[in-house]
């Protein structure tokens, strides 16, 4: 398409590229005159839900950004955390929902190359990634072909680059039938004084393009991204980009080594939004101007317009601020790794982007106003009208046969052995893994220093579809304690906060909700916000996803030599539970998963409860005292004791004084630890003395998991319980 | 000993050895750049794991035309030790100075996980901390290593004792039947892992013993590869116990 064929700009394209009347009136008032297109094309990509956050930057404020580790919260491409000896870790969260639904194995596989590009431009290797996947029914229309895509695509992404994806989870829900979640998250480490900021400064340094060409793909992804799925979502699948890991693998060592002189000032990747959003976005941290000549960007076919160029979301692709006169050194660096470089512009002092395409400028446009100073707007909010009639108090039948039930829950894909997808991925690359896809958190050794990281990601939406702003908590309290299982201390989260449209107010309400909820969970556990994604407009036809906010969590170990395992390891050890419960089966997985029931109040969050088991938790564990820490969350003790027991192969003889029922109730602030006789005594006064309640409740040893209620007894053959879990997922694919 | 970790652009598992002979076994380690014809006087050259070109055409098959592969063929030919793990292996099989082909795993997925190995030779330079019948537990990461040959060239294997590893059950009996599967992951022919060349100086191995060579990781079966061609032993075993 040439300038001369280029389409009217008027009110009607405006909104066909998705801004709204208002804001269209807004940007020829800030111009003082009718956009080009091109300009118009930009505006709405900047101005789209998917770069600009204006319906969630309001509440998004809520969050606590500061901590004694942090480093750089959000606003950059990865936020960054102090780990001590020197390093620091960058990372974030992004969501590729929208690409995975349409075309599952390159949403998913882009999705990954978009986050570990992020991660590396703040000048850290990436070290680890997490996958955070929500999929509809097992048996709903496409879901086997997107699972199989999804977990293809991370695959075959991370595998080649060779970042180990040593954690995450998956979830089951007919909620999301219609638009299915992929949310990852990576990790990157750095040497502290190694930190780089996507900020373009020094008028008349060179802007450098580097990596694959320029072309036709993904054209108005972060617009597609920030619209509701109809029925052709099918036909956006040209919307979707194509991924090539070995590109990314070389333009990441070139990126590392690049940055390792004086040579370059500032990287950014060109995701959504492409080329607009890196030059615009650097430009404005840097209150600096940008002139770009489209003809040196480099194309993979001729005839692209400035329109195409400008939008285009061809993948590993990379826009560089370096130093004036030293140009000639990076581009031997890139050139090193197979790699094309071209100068496309510099960073002037006016606080504009002019773009030149042949001799014409197509566009002229302020830079804050577009960025910084974009719309923002407080949507109305509503409670739903369902919302009382959906916490009512449900019903819970007595389960007939303990063994038969657990075994059956063990049978479902949400709680089964993920490994069918884990074991795709390579958890092992780079040799950090210390507790790989599985447990309650991943654990990676930090060569080079006793201390290790760990790493987690959680959410429950059915809580959250309950009762957001419990549910929001819940999600934060549930990293903190998988973190404390392994003994770490929470330094900084990430979230992906995954939604439906906010413009429907319940969303808007839903949205506010969960952020308030997450909010006091942060303050209250000092856990500061460093970095994250919102996604909203997950639905089709009108109907949304359940509120998704995804909370994926870093932790500090001191000292990895007494790190505790989710699983049983000694026969004769003794096992407690730390916590009380109080029955708790609203959004249960009893309730849902057995009973086809979604209702009542999520388990009540007591932060401060919180506060005091991980606290118990990681000073046990710092002390060496205990073998075994495995929390409590879905499904309750029955569950947790059930993989305990079934990644060891040792049973256990237990018995607790309560209604059998109440082996699957949900209350929070729960975990069974396993240490030696020995310590037990110890174990009770160190509990008392940080006021977590206690109960011994039997040995390990055995071939069967043997727990003696009120009335009945729950016993099973470890050896049942281990084939109930292993073959949920594979039976329920049948690939 | 000197030894040399080459560095294709799609090598992902080089830091990883480099780490092992450097930080454990403090032994002399160059990265050798693919682009280069050179082995710097290395006595020792690993071909690392990962994807040396992208490997979207076959597995190594570009790999075998980078000016670096020239030398590594010289240094093996003259008698030089060459350890080639995972895309490494692949990569011997298509420079030929190892017998046999790579197709994609049974399940036509990437698998990572712990498989266990016997010890069917413990008299070549690689393997000589290990002793023969031993059952090591290793980690496998690979979406292409199903072994396969034609019945005449596997015979001529067997025969020539040229089978270093092979996958098995975690008791070190030969998979069959149900365990077949379980064990023998990739479906590779006569369940090999790993196979020398007549000399015994060329080893190619799917699975990673460099993932396995620390205490940390809870597994250190991996070490003695390492320790025993780098004239390490004493030292490696020091670690083992």
């Amino acid at each position: 398409m040439s300038a001369a064929q280029e389409p009217a700009v008027n009110q009607r394209l405006a909104v066909t590229m998705g801004l709204n009347k208002e804001e269209y009136v807004r940007i020829r008032e800030l111009l003082g005159r009718k956009p080009t297109y091109t300009e118009l094309g930009i505006t709405a990509a900047l101005w789209s839900e998917h770069c600009s956050y204006k319906s969630s930057k309001v509440y998004l404020q809520e969050f606590p950004t500061q901590g004694e580790h942090v480093l750089q919260g959000p606003g950059e491409n990865a936020g960054i955390v102090d780990i001590g000896n020197g390093w620091v870790a960058a990372f974030k969260m992004e969501s590729h929902n929208h690409p995975s639904f349409i075309e599952p194995y390159q949403g998913a596989a882009t999705g990954v190359g978009g986050i570990l590009r992020d991660v590396f431009t703040m000048g850290a290797r990436p070290i680890a990634c997490l996958d955070s996947l929500r999929f509809g029914a097992i048996d709903a229309p496409r879901m086997k072909h997107l699972i199989d895509g999804v977990v293809r695509g991370i695959g075959d992404y991370g595998n080649c680059v060779g970042i180990p994806t040593v954690g995450g989870e998956t979830g089951f829900h007919s909620g999301y039938d219609n638009n299915i979640l992929v949310n990852a998250f990576a990790l990157g480490v750095a040497r502290r004084e190694r930190i780089f900021n996507a900020v373009a400064s020094g008028p008349g340094n060179p802007l450098l393009y580097a990596g694959s060409r320029t072309g036709r793909d993904g054209i108005h992804g972060a617009t597609m991204a920030s619209e509701s799925f109809g029925a052709e979502s099918e036909s956006k699948r040209p919307t979707v980009q194509v991924g090539d890991p070995f590109t990314e693998k070389v333009l990441l060592e070139a990126c590392l080594a690049v940055m390792r002189t004086d040579a370059v000032v500032a990287v950014q990747d060109m995701g959504a939004a492409g080329l607009t959003s890196s030059a615009f976005e650097m430009a404005d941290r840097g209150g600096t101007g940008l002139r770009l000549d489209l003809d040196r960007v480099p194309l993979r076919e001729k005839g692209l317009s400035p329109y195409e160029i400008m939008l285009s979301e061809s993948q590993e692709r990379m826009l560089l601020v370096a130093r004036r006169g030293r140009e000639e050194e990076v581009a031997r660096i890139f050139e090193r790794w197979g790699l094309e470089v071209s100068e496309i512009g510099e960073v002037t002092e006016d606080g504009m982007a002019r773009i030149k395409a042949g001799r014409k400028e197509v566009a002229n446009l302020p830079i804050a106003p577009l960025g910084k100073n974009a719309p923002m707007y407080r949507r109305p909010v509503e409670a739903p009208k369902d919302l009382s009639k959906r916490q009512a108090p449900p019903e819970v039948p007595q389960p007939d046969d303990l063994a038969g039930t657990l075994e059956g829950l063990l049978g479902t894909p949400e709680l089964g052995d993920k490994s069918w997808i884990w074991r795709q991925y390579d958890h092992t690359v780079r040799t950090n893994t210390v507790i790989g896809p599985g447990g309650d958190a991943a654990v990676l050794l930090l060569k080079g220093t006793p201390s290790g990281l760990a790493l987690t990601s959680d959410v429950n939406p059915v809580y959250c579809s309950l009762d957001p702003s419990s549910g929001g908590s819940q999600a934060v309290a549930e990293a903190v304690r998988n973190l404390a299982c392994v003994g770490a201390e929470p330094i900084g989260l990430t979230d992906c906060l995954n939604f439906g449209n906010p413009e429907d107010p319940t969303i808007s309400w839903q949205f506010r909700e969960c952020v308030h909820g997450m909010a006091a969970a942060c303050e209250a556990l000092d856990v500061p916000v460093i970095s994250g994604n919102v996604s909203f407009y997950n639905e089709t036809e009108g109907k949304s996803i359940p509120p998704t906010p995804t909370v994926a969590m870093v932790g500090l170990i001191p000292d990895l030599a007494s790190l505790p395992v989710a699983h049983f390891t000694n026969s004769g050890d003794r096992v407690l539970l730390l916590g009380e419960d109080y029955g708790e089966f609203g959004g249960s997985a009893y309730l849902r998963l057995l009973h086809g029931v979604e209702q009542g109040r999520p388990p009540k969050v007591d932060l401060r409860a919180e506060e005091r088991l991980a606290d118990l938790l990681r000073f046990l564990a710092f002390e060496g005292i205990l073998r075994t820490a495995h929390d409590l969350s879905e499904g309750g003790l029955a569950i947790a004791l059930a993989e305990a027991t079934i990644d060891g192969g040792l049973g256990a003889d237990l018995a607790v004084d309560i209604d059998p029922v109440r082996l699957f109730s949900e209350t929070q602030a729960r975990a069974i630890v396993a240490v030696a006789p020995h310590d037990v005594e110890r174990i009770m006064e160190e509990a008392t003395e940080f006021e977590v309640p206690i109960t011994e409740l039997g040995s390990v040893g055995g071939d069967r998991l043997k727990v003696r209620c009120d009335g009945a007894t729950l016993d099973a053959q470890v050896e049942d319980l281990y084939r109930s879990w292993s073959t949920a997922l594979p039976r329920a694919l049948d690939f | 000993m000197r030894c040399g970790v080459v560095v294709f652009p799609g090598s992902n598992c080089d830091h990883d050895v480099y780490h092992v002979l450097k930080h454990v076994l403090d032994q002399e380690v160059l990265f050798l750049w693919h682009g280069d014809a050179d082995l710097r006087d290395c006595q020792l050259v690993v071909l690392p794991g990962g994807f040396s070109y992208g490997d979207y055409l076959r597995a190594g098959a570009m790999a075998v035309h980078s000016p670096i592969l020239e030398e590594v063929r010289r240094h093996a030919e003259s008698g030089g030790q060459v350890l080639g793990i995972c895309n490494g292996f692949q990569i011997l099989l298509e420079t030929g100075l190892l017998d046999g082909a790579m197709r994609r795993n049974r399940s036509l997925r990437f698998e990572c996980r712990d498989v266990y190995l016997r010890v069917e030779r413990d008299d070549l330079p690689f393997t000589s901390d290990y002793d023969q019948g031993q059952v090591l537990r290793m980690p496998i990461a690979h979406a292409e290593g199903s072994y396969i040959g034609s019945e005449e060239m596997l015979d001529e294997l067997e025969e020539s004792s040229r089978v270093v590893f092979r996958y098995v059950t975690p008791d070190g009996a030969d998979a069959t039947g149900e365990d077949e599967e379980r064990w023998n992951v990739n479906g590779s022919a006569r369940a090999i892992a790993g196979v020398c060349n007549e000399a015994g100086n060329v080893l190619g191995m799917m699975p990673h013993p460099e993932r396995c060579a620390e205490q940390v990781f809870g597994n250190v079966d991996g070490l003695a590869v390492f320790a025993a061609v780098a004239g390490a032993g004493a030292r490696g075993l020091g670690v083992l116990s």
